[in-house]
């Protein structure tokens, strides 16, 4: 079982290069600068505001179609932000979304909400909690048919074939469909988000912390579940997790975020091989191994960062093993690596020697 | 076996289940059935009564109720009475004779319409008085429940208030309802400010006293208008002060589902407000409403009959239970006529029973005992 994973893996790599080179030059999602920030206001009658939580502060990164970014960091990072950010689920405060869609390029930052109806077709979201994200109210062929009774994509025969269709994709029965979803188990229910968010057929798919709820047996089939969908509909995934093993498996490449900015985004073997940021470092150490003869050590202490009053310099610098003054001062600029990828670290002055 | 209930449940909706846990509880289902039977009967009250609201008969004032009896030669009669008069105090007595008035179930009695408007004379029980004695001095009269001053039947006046005061209940309900719920969700689902401002008008209209604010309503109320105009009035009113309750379940509620998961997921696959709201977040609470609308029938119909009572609401010739009641302001009605009191057993009862359908109602729907 886990060797056919495993070779699957391989395949759709294989298959994802070939998507990457051939449009290498038009990347499906385009973020520049995406910034997200919440005004802290005082308890009374005036609210008066007294501070900002910069949740999402400069983010930025290419997506190309078929490649999927996985984005990961501790809660109160801004993962979550910049995905419903993206989505247009929150109003970015600043930056720019340039998607790419029927060969028309829009940003998603500043397209006005009447237009942003049809764009919701072609970019969808896989929540996290299985449990809440689906209405008890309603039965599961009500909860997949959704989007298309929305956007009037289908109607009568042609919807109830399209809802078993997807069904069956998602390794659901299609005598599922009239029962509710107190009846399903956890992975099940996640299946169903699933069906729900690509029944339309997008471009786009944020799954934010899409198996986090799930235990680990069903991580592995929905994941897989994932991984076959996004081959057989051409999908690009934004996969945010805080579990990196998961990330490991299904991302082709990983940005790393603390307090709302990308501290680090490279490939992920390259990621996982060569780790430049301390954060990142500590990140990978505290992986749990399965073997317990393996002293795992731990590399953070502290909690994250505040968002609404972060350190003066590099956010990071309290906890980094390797602060120098120069940390505590200036904030680092995220800057392109001779190997490839980005970081945002002083340690790294060599970044410069290199340019 | 168990795995087979298992998959049955699954298929069953909220409101199968609702209704399996509901009659469960006996109380709140006979509660139900009293309920239902008591609105049937103000329904079609015109066909439930035994003469018309108006009917007088000076001769038979304050008629103590006749008890029915049976037997197997005339079925089913009470006996007539004859009054006699004290000569000192000229209080009113009535003996039984041993003449009989036949009694016949959906005889043909008094024409009338039902609802004003379908043309119709049977009734569910009427009297079979000889036809040389109708018209004349002679008729008596069958008093099922006794009569009043004017020698009112009190038994139709009973059937016939009801239609009022449990009507009223329920328009104002139905008027508080769409009050409550425009008004509510407007502060749950927009939020901020509008949502402040809302919370403190419920504040301050909860805050005001009741009685001055009818009393002086009331006063207000020309004396000139015809009673359907003031029963519509009191409902207002009445709806206008009943809203708020309702308003603030609505908002809570409102405000705790917007958050959900599956109403951020129903926004991002292009639902518009209305379709979230409707759709999405009014049925996860549409069993809270029922509950809240169904305790909140009790107090409407209670304050119609207190206003009534008091005089500030519903005046003679329409008869409701509160007008009824009126004729018990006195000691000597309680003292000699206990049966002008009537109208409060039917209150107490229905208060009663709309309570406990309401109490089962809520144990039925309350999210934590459900899975």
């Amino acid at each position: 079982m886990k060797e056919k994973s495993c070779n699957k893996l391989e395949e759709s790599k294989v298959a994802r290069d070939a998507v990457d080179s051939s449009s290498l030059e038009q990347p499906l999602l385009r973020v520049r600068g995406l910034c997200k920030y919440f005004p802290i206001f005082n308890k009374g009658i005036m609210r008066k505001q007294i501070g900002i939580v910069k949740a999402a502060d400069g983010i930025s990164f290419d997506l190309m179609p078929g490649e999927t970014l996985g984005i990961v960091g501790e809660s109160g990072s801004g993962k979550t932000t910049v995905g419903r950010t993206i989505l247009r689920a929150l109003d970015p405060t600043d930056g720019e979304v340039s998607f790419f869609c029927d060969n028309d390029i829009i940003d998603l930052a500043t397209v006005p909400r009447k237009r942003l109806k049809k764009l919701r077709t072609k970019m969808q979201m896989i929540f996290q909690d299985p449990f809440s994200s689906l209405n008890p109210r309603m039965t599961v062929r009500d909860i997949v048919a959704e989007p298309l009774i929305i956007h009037k994509m289908a109607k009568g025969k042609e919807l109830e074939d399209k809802v078993t269709e997807m069904l069956i994709k998602v390794g659901l029965q299609p005598e599922h469909k009239m029962r509710y979803p107190h009846a399903f188990s956890g992975g099940q229910r996640q299946r169903i988000g699933i069906a729900r968010a690509l029944i339309m057929k997008p471009l786009l798919v944020v799954a934010d912390e899409a198996v986090s709820a799930l235990d680990v047996s069903v991580q592995a089939q929905v994941i897989n579940l994932m991984k076959d969908l996004q081959q057989d509909l051409g999908l690009t995934y934004i996969f945010i997790a805080h579990d990196l093993s998961v990330v490991k498996h299904i991302c082709d490449k990983v940005a790393v975020m603390y307090a709302g900015k990308i501290v680090e985004l490279a490939k992920t073997e390259q990621l996982f091989k060569d780790p430049k940021h301390p954060y990142t470092r500590a990140l990978l150490r505290a992986v749990p191994s399965p073997d317990p003869n393996i002293k795992m050590e731990f590399g953070l202490e502290g909690e994250v960062a505040d968002p609404g009053k972060l350190p003066p310099g590099c956010a990071f610098h309290p906890r980094c093993r390797e602060c120098f003054d120069k940390c505590k001062s200036e904030i680092p600029e995220l800057l392109q690596l001779k190997k490839g990828g980005l970081l945002s670290c002083h340690i790294n002055s060599e970044n410069k020697k290199e340019k | 076996m168990s795995k087979k209930t298992k998959t049955t449940a699954s298929y069953l909706s909220q409101w199968q289940l609702i209704r399996l846990r509901f009659f469960k509880h006996k109380l709140a289902a006979a509660s139900l059935f009293i309920v239902v039977g008591l609105y049937v009967v103000a329904g079609f009250s015109e066909f439930f009564a035994t003469y018309s609201t108006d009917m007088m008969n000076i001769n038979q004032q304050y008629n103590p109720p006749m008890p029915v009896k049976f037997n197997f030669s005339d079925g089913l009669y009470v006996n007539k009475v004859k009054r006699n008069i004290d000569p000192v105090s000229f209080h009113k007595e009535y003996t039984e004779t041993d003449e009989k008035i036949g009694l016949t179930f959906f005889g043909k009695g008094h024409s009338y319409k039902l609802w004003g408007v379908i043309p119709c004379s049977r009734h569910l029980l009427v009297a079979t008085n000889t036809t040389e004695e109708i018209g004349t001095d002679k008729e008596t009269f069958f008093y099922l429940f006794g009569s009043d001053k004017y020698g009112r039947d009190i038994y139709t006046r009973l059937i016939a208030g009801a239609r009022v005061s449990l009507s009223i209940g329920l328009i104002a309900i139905a008027i508080s309802f769409v009050l409550g719920i425009v008004i509510g969700g407007i502060s749950g689902y927009v939020g901020g400010k509008t949502d402040l401002i809302i919370q403190r008008i419920i504040e301050i209209i909860g805050g005001f006293p009741k009685l001055p604010l009818w009393m002086a309503i009331a006063a207000a109320m020309p004396q000139d208008w015809s009673p359907l105009t003031v029963y519509f009035c009191i409902t207002v009113v009445l709806s206008l002060m009943g809203w708020t309750g309702l308003a603030r379940t609505v908002r809570s509620k409102l405000l705790q589902l917007r958050e959900e998961d599956y109403a951020v997921a129903a926004s991002l696959l292009g639902a518009s407000h209305s379709r979230i709201i409707f759709k999405h977040l009014i049925p996860g609470f549409t069993s809270h409403i029922i509950v809240t609308l169904t305790m909140r029938v009790p107090g409407m119909i209670l304050g119609e009959t207190s206003l009534s009572f008091l005089g500030l609401g519903l005046r003679p010739p329409v008869v409701s239970w509160g007008v009824m009641l009126q004729d018990c302001m006195n000691m000597q009605a309680v003292a000699l006529y206990p049966w002008l009191l009537l109208p409060l057993f039917f209150i107490v009862a229905s208060v009663l029973s709309l309570n406990f359908l309401g109490d089962g109602l809520r144990d039925a729907a309350d999210p934590y005992s459900a899975k």
